[in-house]
């Protein structure tokens, strides 16, 4: 499995192909598509984070000493980008997302999306994540 | 309607915001309920008062404070005249329409809500005039009453009339609804409420921008607004009162410039309208809201009405064309706000992509939860057009629509 980092590098590698915003959130559309679809039982109200503009369900499991993340949102560019934050940190160990630093959001122009003021439920969903990760890591 | 002799490219011309582009596309505003932009005039003014004539008001011996004091109680006269108001002395300086709600409750509020007694709201208010009647009634163990609306976004007038009794003290109503346009009619409203003498707030932060308002003639007790949705800076607003209730109300707000003298054994009030405009006074908002006023003035709203009613029948008439469109809020009297939703598709995906075109609409619920839920849905995309607005900006985000299908669809 590639590091943190090199999922990074390869999702900054294939945004450098897009030049425009559509191109851009047509691919994240087509990421969408691709995200794991949730296991029903886990879609719950306990797991839903309710932004102003769209929700956000995410579902985090221990499996291995790894966290695995499930996730979900009704707005299908916030799903895009959940499929990308799944993708570099789903299958890591605890520490591995408590010392993650997310610069790939940023490099790829959509640090907006994760911003406090966006009431997307993305913010509240990282929160969550990193709250799971400290929570195990201080675990073990 | 006619709007030959509107001047749309002069008045363009007169808000430099809509010159400007983002992300390298000309900006598209569509984004007016939430906040209008600001005239040259109006930029100008607030200018003029920090490079010239800033000095604190009511207070001082000096020429600015002097002149700045005349400038700022001139500011009330015209918006005394804007609005008919009987008494300049009526009109309250406030932060904006959220403040001049919560004045009331926390004056007309603490002194005539008893446990028991009744405030009767409507379904499509917005949270600020929900909010705070709501946490009114938890402090008085009062009871809130809701005016429901039809499908169409109307409000039931036969169901308003039912719910008035011995134990209703205030009714709030906005006069035109943020989320669905509706122009209710507040008139009716305001007659039936009187026949009980009841008093009325009519939260006008959506209609006054709009159309004419006369508190006399529509006898309502009370009306707020903002600055800044009337093309004002932001941080100022309006509270109009009957001079009757203002006298009979407690202070608000309690510090300096609204007493008379102070003592540590007794402090007397100031007289109307200081004793609810504690602290020094906004008066760069105020000079700025009645250049505002001015400019609008100048147009006339008359024909702002005009241009705003047939940019809605052209919007309304171009996107029924696409396919899978729903417009929330079809009341048969309307302002210029479409809310809307696209079959299939996520509002904030439409809004997100809209933005990448240059197009600046809302979506969400637009801090009216209950009325969103009356149509079983999370939000609307909103676009809502003011003076500035063009058919040309109509026909792109007609285009940016169809893009927006393409891409979701």
């Amino acid at each position: 499995m590639a590091t943190l980092d090199e999922k990074q590098n390869e999702i900054i590698e294939e945004f450098e192909l897009f030049d425009d915003w559509m191109d851009k959130y047509n691919y994240l559309i087509e990421l969408s598509k691709d995200l794991p679809e949730m296991d029903p039982k886990n879609k719950n109200d306990k797991n839903l984070i309710e932004g102003c503009q769209s929700k956000v369900w995410l579902h985090a499991e221990m499996k291995d000493g790894k966290l695995v993340f499930e996730a979900d949102s009704d707005a299908i560019i916030t799903k895009g980008i959940i499929a990308l934050l799944v993708d570099v940190l789903s299958g890591r160990t605890p520490q591995e997302i408590v010392d993650a630093d997310l610069y790939f959001i940023d490099k790829i122009g959509l640090k907006e999306n994760l911003s406090p003021t966006r009431s997307n439920g993305l913010v509240a969903m990282m929160n969550k994540i990193k709250a799971y990760a400290l929570a195990y890591s201080s675990k073990q | 309607m006619s709007t030959t002799n509107y001047n749309i490219n002069k008045i363009r011309a007169d808000f430099p915001i809509l010159s400007r582009e983002v992300y390298e596309k000309p900006l598209i505003y569509f984004d007016n309920a939430a906040t209008t932009q600001k005239p040259r005039q109006v930029i100008d003014r607030v200018h003029r008062v920090y490079s010239l004539e800033n000095s604190n008001i009511h207070r001082g011996v000096h020429y600015l404070s002097n002149q700045l004091t005349e400038a700022h109680e001139k500011a009330r006269e015209t918006i005394q005249k804007f609005i008919n108001a009987s008494h300049s002395h009526e009109i309250i300086f406030t932060g904006g329409t959220t403040d001049s709600i919560n004045l009331v409750t926390f004056t007309f509020g603490e002194k005539f809500v008893k446990e028991g007694d009744e405030i009767i709201i409507s379904e499509m208010e917005h949270h600020a005039n929900i909010v705070p009647w709501q946490m009114l009634c938890e402090r008085k163990k009062a009871k809130l009453r809701i005016i429901p609306m039809n499908e169409k976004g109307e409000l039931l007038i036969e169901e308003y009339k039912k719910l008035l009794s011995d134990k209703t003290r205030l009714i709030s109503v906005n006069q035109v609804s943020n989320t669905l346009g509706t122009i209710n009619d507040i008139r009716q409203i305001i007659k039936i409420a009187h026949q009980r003498d009841i008093p009325v707030l009519i939260d006008g932060a959506q209609s006054i921008q709009h159309t004419k308002v006369d508190v006399q003639e529509l006898d309502c007790d009370f009306f707020a607004f903002s600055g800044h949705k009337i093309y004002g800076p932001t941080g100022i607003g309006v509270l109009y009162g009957k001079e009757k209730w203002l006298n009979e109300m407690p202070p608000f707000r309690t510090g300096g410039e609204m007493i008379q003298n102070v003592s540590f054994e007794k402090t007397t009030f100031n007289e109307l309208p200081f004793k609810f405009e504690a602290g020094t006074p906004n008066y760069t908002g105020a000079v700025g809201l009645e250049e505002a006023i001015k400019y609008i003035s100048d147009i006339g709203l008359e024909h702002i009405e005009a241009h705003e009613k047939e940019l809605l029948r052209y919007a309304n008439q171009k996107f029924e064309k696409i396919e899978g469109f729903k417009t929330y809020g079809t009341a048969s009297d309307k302002i210029s706000v479409i809310s809307f939703l696209l079959e299939g598709i996520h509002h904030y995906d439409i809004g997100m992509v809209l933005d990448k075109m240059g197009i600046a609409i809302r979506t969400g619920h637009h801090c009216t939860e209950p009325a969103i839920k009356h149509f079983n849905i999370d939000g609307t995309a909103r676009a809502s057009f003011a003076l500035y607005n063009t058919k040309e900006e109509i026909d792109k985000m007609y285009d940016a629509l169809l893009k927006v299908q393409e891409m979701f669809g």
